[in-house]
């Protein structure tokens, strides 16, 4: 068999089987209640155990080839011990009996008392399965990804005459876990993750632009299609196409209209960072005396859903054993509920959401969203833009950011169009937005019936972890945002 | 895994990795040791220990290349993991670009102890760390009654490299660090305003343990009740500590991979002007106990102190070997040590003083940089100043502009760098920067 790039494991996708997790990272269930007892000898609360083993491969096309790749394994286990909402942590490469047991120690002294009892018995956790995998990426060769990228290439420079850069690439994770706690929870995970990402360069009269698109899932290389290719060569050939009409807008507050899709990057920013409990719970965020108050106009109902199919955010359990779950956090324009991790949950005695994530084993788990997005609304696409006098609409970002405690978010617009009376105008590019996120989340004033998500490859960065996130949005009005801009 | 070790580990892997088909192979294996301990409100939030290795593996077969990382490094594992990627690397397409460095290129030792490593910060007890941390949060801890929340951390780290090629390089280096940090919320009737302040170091003795809670706190009130102002074209004064942030795109633009994808505003532009007289930075790795001094890059080329940007023309790019070999220009190393920015006569306070109405920039909130053209828009936080006084806090707003543009706009550059950082760049004031705002 041609390897994927990588393999170095022990076979393909492994079967739902405890038995074959325990013996893939050579542990016996004896040995994890060692471990186990030792991380909670000093007296700690709560100790839990994350095993991962991920195979990274990435491979890019620059000039017409496929010509560099790269692959990364990573192996080994977080020892986690919780005292009320402190917590100890370490983690070993290696995964033996003394590497662990020596973690463990170093874990257990965030207490300092005497051990306390574990359940002994073992109770295997069996969570649905979000991301069915058709072809395994470690049944998948190299030879057979290049296709796809080439085919990308092509297809670009097919469209438009003014193109003179692609570049391309593939990007796929497969990470097994195993996951067991100080209360006897088992779990196991098999995570696949792919992106295809493709970057246009165009030259017309001496300028030069560019565009990158990108789609991603948690799917084996069955993502990887015709149509796919297709899709993503258009989008990037139209938007860099684009760019050579944008221009930037006025500066100073406006109306700004929302596109279906990735301007959900509106909630991840505005709110969803500023829901997490982490922030809540030590109260440095905006949100932390908002809980059960109305937030937002009645028809905004807004969700973190952790259970989507072959999602990019989804997850069947999170990275400290708790099930996953689509936790509305705005019902009807009212706060209902933060994003929990277990520390927060214990805190405000509710049911952990499923939001406790990391980035990897090197990793604590802290609360983060998974795919944050907004239900539909009563208006019109159409009625929301004809409503505008002078605003903006936007459609295309590439980042954004948010100050948890003063709540000024930001977003930077790739793409999007000037409204006038009412009417899309010129188009705009490479411009920063800036709120402040309980004044835009009170300030939706319209949302339209067209909600969608979108599949674009967005990485979340928080406390130095990254992890990936979707996000949903319908078009909406917000009446007021800091757009940037020239002064005339 | 000890030096030498390691130095035997990475040839036994170039050596099989020869022997089964690779015509060059380079490694390097990378360790570091971090702990980390966060106090927040008097108790300890956050233990944490970090023990990582990586072995990464660099093959060129039959023209073809691919880069490998592991953290298994068990020698039957790595020969079977090297194995499986010679294989794959056959399946890529040819690149005649891809070969290790010229030989005459490389360091080839013999030169100054850098002094980058404290071997210390290993003997240091877990509670003089803590009691750091909790000394550094007592200086902001119940010293004001809005104050929401204080966290403090300290840090340390040892890294250590060691990296062979086939042929002919090999070198090892090792560096610590240790910071200290504070961060402060408040309450008031706009939001929790929070700001930070930091030390770091990389010895122990010289790690400034003092007034860093204090100064975080200081920052923190400074911030309570900010107003946007008008949109507007105003001078601009950008305080050291963010200062980095607005040269990045320019650096970015600098990189051989930048030039040859056609995403860099600066290609072509050598030996021309692209910033006012007062921008002169050099790239100086030779700086005794400089955060990025190093003899060495990750190719094991040899590095020197060079001009970038001399009176505002610019000298120098960022070159690594394959891109380089791409665009036809040698390689210089693709990567910055210590940007070195040329210092002006007073501090960010003296240019404060001396502005008649303009904003004080003290931190960037989000935004992004078009590298092909140059077109930027960054969220600000800062100050109002009026008449030399600074007046009140502003927030969000934005600047927006192109790269060339408000780097021809700078017309003064501070005394005042901040040490730990190896961007050693000040205070600057700039002209004419796009606001928006109200």
């Amino acid at each position: 068999m041609i390897p994927s790039l990588l393999q170095s494991c022990k076979g393909s996708a492994l079967s739902g089987n405890f038995s074959t997790y325990l013996d893939h990272f050579e542990v016996t269930p004896e040995l994890l209640k060692k471990v186990i007892r030792a991380a909670m000898s000093k007296g700690g609360d709560y100790a839990d155990l994350y095993f991962e083993h991920t195979l990274n491969n990435y491979s890019n096309l620059e000039d017409g080839k496929v010509n560099q790749a790269s692959s990364n394994v990573a192996y080994g286990v977080g020892i986690r011990v919780l005292k009320g909402d402190q917590t100890g942590y370490a983690f070993t490469e290696i995964i033996t009996q003394e590497a662990m047991l020596k973690a463990a120690n170093t874990a257990a002294s965030i207490a300092n008392d005497t051990g306390k009892a574990i359940v002994e018995d073992i109770n295997e956790y069996t969570a649905p399965n979000f991301y069915p995998v058709i072809t395994s990426w470690e049944d998948t060769s190299v030879k057979e990804k290049i296709p796809f990228l080439e085919r990308i290439n092509e297809k670009i420079f097919g469209l438009d005459t003014k193109v003179t850069k692609v570049n391309a690439s593939i990007g796929d994770t497969t990470s097994y876990i195993l996951f067991y706690n100080s209360e006897g929870l088992l779990a196991c995970d098999y995570r696949p993750l792919v992106y295809l990402n493709a970057t246009c360069v165009m030259e017309k009269d001496g300028r030069i632009e560019n565009f990158g698109v990108s789609r991603s899932a948690r799917m084996g290389s069955e993502f990887l299609t015709n149509d796919l290719v297709d899709t993503l060569a258009k989008d990037a050939v139209e938007k860099t196409n684009l760019q050579f009409e944008a221009g930037k807008p006025k500066a100073g507050e406006m109306e700004v209209v929302m596109s279906p899709g990735e301007s959900g990057i509106l909630l991840h920013e505005a709110i969803g960072h500023a829901f997490e409990a982490d922030f809540n719970r030590k109260k440095t965020s905006i949100f932390s005396d908002k809980l059960n108050k109305k937030v937002a106009e009645n028809f905004v109902t807004i969700v973190d859903d952790g259970t989507l199919p072959s999602n990019r955010g989804s997850l069947n359990f999170d990275d400290e054993g708790n099930p996953v779950e689509n936790t509305v956090i705005v019902k009807d324009g009212v706060l209902t509920s933060y994003l929990h991790d277990r520390i927060s949950a214990a805190y405000y005695k509710v049911k952990p959401t499923g939001n406790g994530r990391r980035q990897s084993f090197r990793y604590i788990p802290v609360p983060r969203m998974r795919c944050t997005r907004m239900e539909n609304g009563p208006h019109k696409k159409e009625e929301i833009i004809a409503s505008v006098k002078n605003g903006i609409y936007v459609d295309s970002f590439s980042n954004g950011q948010v100050n948890i405690g003063a709540g000024d978010f930001t977003f930077f617009v790739k793409a999007g169009y000037v409204i006038e009376n009412g009417k899309l105008t010129k188009p705009i590019k490479d411009i920063n937005i800036i709120g402040n996120g309980p004044q835009a989340l009170a300030d939706i004033s319209m949302a339209a019936d067209d909600t969608r998500l979108s599949d674009s490859t967005w990485t979340c960065g928080k406390a130095g972890q990254s992890v990936p996130v979707t996000m949903g949005l319908p078009t909406v009005k917000i009446k007021k945002l800091v757009v940037g801009g020239i002064n005339a | 895994m000890n030096t030498q070790e390691k130095y035997t580990l990475a040839e036994q892997v170039i050596a099989y990795a020869l022997k089964s088909g690779a015509q060059q192979v380079s490694v390097s294996i990378d360790e570091s040791r971090s702990n980390d301990i966060e106090i927040r409100d008097e108790q300890i939030d956050r233990l944490t220990e970090s023990n990582r290795n990586s072995l990464t593996v660099s093959l060129y077969v039959d023209k073809k290349y691919s880069s490998n990382s592991t953290n298994r490094l068990k020698k039957d594992e790595l020969f079977k993991f090297v194995d499986e990627a010679i294989a794959a690397t056959r399946y890529l397409a040819e690149d005649e670009f891809r070969i290790l460095p010229d030989p005459v290129l490389y360091y080839k030792g013999g030169g100054e102890d850098l002094n980058m490593l404290d071997s210390s910060i290993e003997t240091i007890e877990t509670k003089t760390k803590i009691d750091l941390a909790k000394a550094v949060l007592g200086e902001a801890f119940n010293k004001d009654e809005r104050i929401i929340s204080v966290s403090s951390f300290y840090s340390d780290s040892l890294s250590t490299r060691v990296l062979v090629t086939s042929n002919g390089f090999k070198g090892d280096s090792a560096r610590s660090s240790l910071t200290l940090y504070a961060t402060v919320a408040v309450k008031s009737d706009k939001g929790r305003p929070s700001d930070y302040w930091y030390e770091s170091a990389l010895f122990y003795d010289k790690l400034k343990k003092t007034d860093i809670g204090k100064k975080a706190l200081e920052r923190t009130l400074k911030k309570i009740g900010p107003e946007k102002i008008s949109s507007g074209k105003y001078p601009m004064i950008l305080e050291n500590r963010s200062a980095p942030n607005l040269l990045y795109p320019v650096y970015n633009a600098l990189t051989g991979y930048a030039l040859y994808q056609k995403q860099s505003f600066l290609a072509g532009k050598k030996d021309q002007t692209i910033a006012s007289k007062v921008m002169t930075i050099f790239d100086d790795p030779t700086i005794i106990s400089g955060p990025g001094s190093r003899h060495f890059d990750g190719e094991g080329l040899a590095l020197a102190k060079r001009a970038i940007v001399e009176d505002g023309v610019l000298r120098g790019y960022y070159i690594d070997t394959y891109y380089g070999r791409k665009l036809g220009m040698d390689p210089t190393s693709g990567s910055s040590t210590n940007v070195v920015f040329k210092l002006g006569d007073r501090d960010m306070e003296g240019m404060v003083k001396s502005l008649k109405k303009g904003i004080l920039v003290t931190g960037f909130n989000g935004g992004n940089c078009n590298g092909s053209t140059g077109d930027f828009s960054y969220g600000i936080e800062g100050y109002l100043v009026e008449n030399g006084s600074i007046i009140h806090p502003v927030n969000e707003m934005n600047i927006t502009g192109n790269m060339t543009q408000i780097w021809n706009n700078l017309v003064e550059a501070g005394n005042d760098i901040i040490e730990g950082s190896s961007y050693r760049v000040p205070s600057l004031m700039i002209d004419n920067v796009d606001f928006s705002g109200i």
